[in-house]
């Protein structure tokens, strides 16, 4: 009876609870806080600043970042980085679909070990992955080697520091990245309806274009933004493998903050390439949103 | 019997074409992997060519570690390693208290903002990291530039503002691995512990976290590989003496093609095949376990 008496009341109960929340929650959010959200926020006021005399910022509000930006020369430069990540998803998506659809549909086996080696590379070194692509296309570099010693070109290919280059080394960087989720959503894939569809008489086109391919578009969408995001804001790529014309925004903020030491302006541009990438983030998120609430 | 309905879907479709498919994408993925490994072990310095096997790469490299007389750059190669490997670990450490600690109090409690959280914890994953990057440099130079004049003790970029920068991008990480965990979890078992009379403390080191630590670890691998990989928040992070591996590599990659950089590269590569296989080892044991 003791035992039971000593029992906490409800609400000593509910405070403990409370105390316990915040005294987990605390810690982390404040982290964040401090070291995530303050700094953005920072850039965000940064980027409405102008650049001081030795590269610091003075305190007095203008537009002429943003103006800058507007200018064609940067625009460009954000065009290009939009098309070059388009087209990296794009290309990701044809080869990565119907190898995510092979893995999903081979036995448990092979399936595992087919995962594992698409892993492996997911988990290696992107700079060490970037820079195996350098011995490939330079001038002295392995495609040229082999083409000149079959005697099927006589001078190099100029294939390094150039666009394809740059796509190229993209789409090896985040290949993985978009076979992952496309596995996951095809490997759940309720095939009852896929025999359904087959059996009221549609050929396979169809039921791949009506059935297998709806079904599976979260796994489009997913892959190809965890593809199009780190595509887009990508510098390590076309620093080591792009020349001086295939500059990316990532490139271009890289450079107004360590060389021009344009921190005002390197934030506009952060800001810019910030709200390109949460513009499809959120719409994805919309979407799932409301096919949870279905 | 689903298997057997896909392949009777896919057989019709050509399992051959899509084989050859797979075979193409793989060899994509891997030839280059390869192909560094290979040059690794090329006598040539300059030619593409394959002038005989040498391991002359691998002995300049190590000469770093136990030889005086090595130069400079090799002896600074093995001190960035040292700096990778300090940055990893305390990164990963507070990264793992702190995301343990986010994913129990989203899993097990019910609270207002829960939702505006979550969003705010995966943001650090969404946005570039070239953003995250320039927007810690800009607040790690702001801030010291107010404690310099606040106190006149001058702060500089270093190993602290890298470990700082990595163990935010990392937390997300960890939450996310611990959740799926705990979400698993039988809360009959925290339950019955509360009920047989010990306290929230003793319950959760006694019951709820030996269930969750592989769950942790495996979280923790993956935040420990991110954080040896990040280029990009490091570039941006780190000041003079704090250069890690791959900061390192960077600057041989951008003043020349060395065949000493494959060496370490395939020597890297050996590291992440490691991690992998420890990572995939550890799921295993929480499914298992499950």
């Amino acid at each position: 009876m003791a035992f039971l008496l000593q029992k906490p009341s409800h609400s000593t109960l509910e405070t403990r609870k409370t105390k316990n929340l915040l005294l987990l929650l605390l810690p982390p959010t404040i982290w964040l806080l401090v070291f995530f959200i303050i700094p953005l926020v920072i850039v965000f006021i940064y980027s409405f600043l102008q650049r001081g005399t030795y590269g610091g910022v003075t305190w007095e509000f203008t537009w002429s970042n943003y103006q800058r930006l507007a200018n064609d020369l940067y625009l460009n430069i954000f065009w290009r980085s939009l098309g070059l990540a388009a087209l990296t998803t794009l290309i990701c998506l044809i080869i990565g679909y119907p190898l995510a659809f092979f893995i999903a549909t081979a036995s448990p086996r092979w399936r595992n070990l087919l995962l594992f080696l698409v892993i492996i590379p997911f988990w290696t070194n992107f700079l060490v992955r970037t820079y195996a692509w350098i011995i490939i296309l330079r001038s002295e570099g392995l495609i040229n080697t082999v083409l000149q010693s079959l005697n099927l070109i006589q001078e190099p290919l100029n294939l390094l520091f150039t666009p394809f280059a740059v796509i190229i080394g993209l789409i090896y960087g985040y290949l993985p990245f978009m076979i992952l989720p496309l596995y996951a959503t095809i490997e759940r894939l309720n095939f009852s309806l896929v025999e359904a569809a087959q059996d009221l008489g549609a050929n396979d086109i169809r039921t791949f274009l009506r059935i297998i391919l709806p079904l599976t578009y979260p796994g489009i969408i997913a892959g190809s933004i965890l593809v199009f995001i780190p595509a887009l804001g990508a510098f390590i790529t076309p620093d080591i493998l792009g020349g001086a014309k295939t500059v990316m925004v990532g490139n271009l903020i890289q450079n107004q903050f360590l060389q021009a030491r344009h921190w005002p302006f390197g934030s506009a541009l952060s800001m810019g390439l910030m709200i390109l990438v949460l513009i499809p983030v959120m719409i994805y998120f919309r979407s799932s949103n409301s096919e949870n609430s279905l | 019997m689903k298997t057997a309905t896909l392949e009777t879907f896919i057989h019709a479709w050509g399992r051959r074409g899509l084989a050859l498919q797979a075979t193409f994408a793989l060899t994509f993925l891997y030839l280059p992997i390869l192909i560094l490994i290979i040059y690794s072990f090329n006598a040539s310095r300059f030619n593409a060519n394959w002038t005989g096997f040498t391991l002359k790469w691998y002995q300049k490299l190590f000469s770093g570690l136990t030889e005086s007389t090595a130069d400079i750059s090799t002896q600074s190669l093995w001190i960035s390693l040292q700096n990778s490997l300090i940055i990893a670990i305390i990164s990963t450490v507070i990264a793992s208290i702190l995301g343990t600690m986010m994913a129990l109090a989203l899993e097990r409690f019910r609270f207002p903002g829960s939702k505006l959280l979550e969003a705010l914890l995966l943001l650090p994953i969404i946005i570039p990291e070239i953003t995250l990057g320039v927007s810690l440099l800009v607040f790690f130079t702001l801030v010291f530039r107010i404690l310099e004049n606040l106190t006149g003790i001058r702060l500089t970029l270093g190993l602290p503002s890298v470990i700082i920068s990595h163990a935010t991008f990392s937390i997300a990480f960890i939450t996310i691995t611990v959740r799926a965990r705990l979400a698993d979890l039988d809360p009959a078992l925290e339950e019955a512990a509360l009920d047989l009379g010990a306290n929230e403390w003793k319950t959760f080191w006694r019951v709820t976290f030996p269930l969750i630590f592989p769950a942790i670890l495996s979280g923790a691998l993956l935040a420990f590989t991110l954080s040896l990989d990040d280029f990009v928040v490091t570039f941006f992070t780190t000041g003079v003496g704090a250069t890690t591996l791959p900061l390192f590599v960077y600057g041989m990659i951008k003043l020349s093609i060395t065949p000493v950089i494959n060496a370490i590269s395939t020597l890297m590569l050996l590291a992440s095949l490691f991690l992998v296989i420890s990572s995939l080892k550890l799921q295993d044991q929480v499914s298992v376990k499950h």
